[in-house]
């Protein structure tokens, strides 16, 4: 979509000064804005294969002055924090500690995954059936019901995380897994966004496939489906990175830290034990990172079909 | 958006002579209205119950007095609300933040998206590294704001190495700053890249035709390509200020439950009286919170609607 820049129809490219200025500033600006943004990333992972007593050594000044909390205000040290990029000798103790010695953290990252996939999963189910009956057919009482779902999409999570919290206080559901899955699984974003997307399949196709004889199922499972794939693929990781991220929810609904996804607990390790924490904050971005790197297109069109609120 | 049930000539010859329509639908449009219905039903159900429904019970529960008792006393708890201070500065707070940030992050997601549009080399290699903030988890990468931003941090270091005085980042007013920055890092992919598709959606004769015209690039983008960003500047607009709301999640990744002041935000506001089953206070927090944000929706829509004639389609 956004390949196709330079159009044959363009003639002979003329070499200007203004357009040499224009590449130099607009090189300066990206290269500027490309460092700022990767520099947390990059650090992370790279400082993540230092060994505890480098750690210490860099940046013990910070965390220790975090972590004693009753000591009265914070030591004064004349000493600056040491920012390195490159551990001195790479180490993969961390991880190890990580992986083998404390199962404590791999069993959030666990609950992570135990929270998304299955509302990845069930929100495509039930997004899908009801962006069919969207796209297909429109009646009044449909508008309105789409139209409620947009302003519920749009609505932050300080106003529908208090009816979703009593609804699962009424359910007896409260710090359960449930309590994140269920209003997880229900959210209005990929409905909007599949909705949009099925508008666009014509009328014709049903019509021709009603010819044949197809009946709603067969229209929906054999020709909606199959026609949504890469889009359903799109929204599946919008909706996982969402979920992935989730800081709110269970910080609400969930009061044992045991249920916690690694999202919220990686705030309470920082504090403790530097060098774990950014191993696992590694750790922690392998799996968005991976789905990036294999359908990074997939997600760019998803974020360009979600581009505007009329269909 | 066409209307597929009503405008259908396929339909219209394929109905048989004779039969009566119920309810001015063909027997036809009523099945398949009937059929489509179950695929709506889950979904439906769902929103219903743990959004729309529960909602009506918080507007009730914000004009109760108590949630045993039952009686209805109008808007003393709004009124309460608003003489609540933790309310109030989270209020202004969070205010303050979106209306700063917010118009900062489309401005400089725009910008970028002009850059990367204007056949850049390694277009779509700097379009991978803006949008990487948004795969790479905040949790993960919030030790590297607290090494950069704390008081013996890397910030303060190269503030002292030019001489100025270093500055307590994340317990003073500065706070603020800290996470507008981490708000536009985190935001300001995925509206360049919402921008970057509508940018290759203008019909390129226009454009085409403006250059023949001799309308310089400046020209081009304030008075063509302006016009037809138009819908995607008001709904990115609109991501954006629900994104601003999020915007909790970074404070409470490097601050924690109580953070400095100007940091504590309306997610702060509501954890804590979540955190004390004061209904009342969260119900007719949120009924506010509603009202607020269908306002604004409404007027960028309204604006959107207002900008976006003249343009076909």
């Amino acid at each position: 979509m956004t390949g196709s820049s330079s159009v044959p129809a363009r003639r002979k490219k003329k070499i200007t000064v203004g357009r040499v200025l224009f590449l130099f500033f607009a090189m300066t600006v990206l290269l500027t804005f490309a460092a700022l943004f990767l520099f947390p990333t990059v650090f992370t992972v790279t400082n993540s294969f230092m060994s505890t007593t480098e750690i210490t050594a860099n940046y013990g000044k910070i965390f220790t002055g975090l972590g004693v909390a009753g000591s009265g205000g914070r030591v004064f040290i004349g000493e600056q924090v040491n920012l390195q990029l490159i551990p001195n000798k790479v180490s993969f103790s961390q991880y190890a500690t990580v992986l083998l010695t404390s199962p404590d953290y791999l069993l959030k990252f666990w609950n992570s995954v135990i929270y998304v996939l299955p509302i990845v999963l069930f929100q495509l189910m039930v997004a899908a059936g009801a962006s069919y009956a969207f796209a297909r057919v429109h009646t009044k009482f449909r508008g309105i019901v789409f139209f409620a779902y947009i302003i519920l999409m749009l609505m932050p999570y300080q106003v529908t995380l208090v009816p979703n919290y009593l609804v699962i206080d009424k359910l007896n559901l409260m710090n359960t897994r449930w309590a994140i899955i269920l209003p997880g699984i229900f959210s209005p974003f990929s409905v909007f966004i599949l909705t949009k997307f099925m508008r666009r399949i014509p009328s014709s196709v049903t019509e021709a496939a009603k010819l044949d004889g197809a009946g709603e199922h067969q229209i929906f499972f054999r020709i909606f489906l199959p026609l949504c794939q890469s889009v359903l693929y799109s929204v599946a990781i919008l909706v996982f990175l969402d979920y992935w991220n989730m800081v709110e929810q269970p910080l609400i609904l969930l009061t044992d830290e045991e249920l916690y996804p690694l999202s919220v607990f990686l705030s309470k390790i920082n504090q403790g034990d530097t060098g774990i924490a950014l191993a696992i904050a590694v750790i922690y971005m392998v799996p968005p990172v991976l789905l990036f790197l294999y359908s990074e297109d997939y997600l760019i069109d998803g974020i360009s079909y979600s581009a505007s609120v009329k269909g | 958006m066409s209307r597929k049930t009503k405008t259908n000539p396929a339909e219209e010859e394929a109905r048989p002579r004779g039969k009566k329509r119920r309810f001015g639908l063909s027997r036809r449009e009523r099945a398949e209205r009937f059929a489509t219905s179950f695929y709506m039903f889950p979904s439906l159900a769902g929103v219903l119950t743990f959004f729309i429904l529960p909602f009506f019970v918080v507007i009730y529960y914000s004009l109760i007095d108590d949630t045993s008792s039952g009686i209805f006393v109008g808007i003393d708890n709004f009124t309460r609300l608003f003489e609540n201070s933790a309310f109030k500065l989270a209020l202004r707070n969070t205010g303050l933040f979106s209306v700063t940030a917010v118009p900062l992050v489309v401005v400089l997601a725009l910008a970028l998206a002009v850059l990367l549009d204007a056949n850049v080399p390694y277009k779509s290699t700097f379009r991978t590294i803006f949008l990487s903030p948004m795969i790479v988890p905040a949790a993960s990468v919030i030790l590297i704001w607290q090494v950069l931003f704390d008081f013996n941090g890397v910030v303060n270091s190269a503030i002292s190495f030019f001489g100025g005085d270093p500055v307590e980042w994340l317990k003073s007013d500065y706070g603020y700053l800290v996470v507008v920055m981490l708000f536009l890092w985190k935001n300001i992919g995925y509206n360049m890249i919402m921008f970057m598709s509508a940018l290759s959606n203008i019909p390129r004769d226009i454009i085409e035709v403006a250059m023949l015209d001799g309308c310089g690039p400046v020209r081009r983008f304030f008075s063509i390509k302006l016009r037809y960003l138009s819908s995607t500047i008001s709904f990115v607009t609109i991501m954006s200020l629900i994104n601003s709301f999020k915007v909790f999640r970074e404070v409470y990744l490097l601050t924690g439950d109580y953070p400095f002041e100007t940091m504590y935000t309306l997610q702060h506001f509501m954890n804590n009286t979540f955190a004390n089953y004061e209904y009342q206070k969260l119900s007719s927090a949120a009924v506010v919170l509603c009202l607020i944000m269908i306002v604004i929706i409404g007027l960028l829509l309204f604006i959107d609607d207002r900008a976006g004639r003249g343009l076909d389609e």
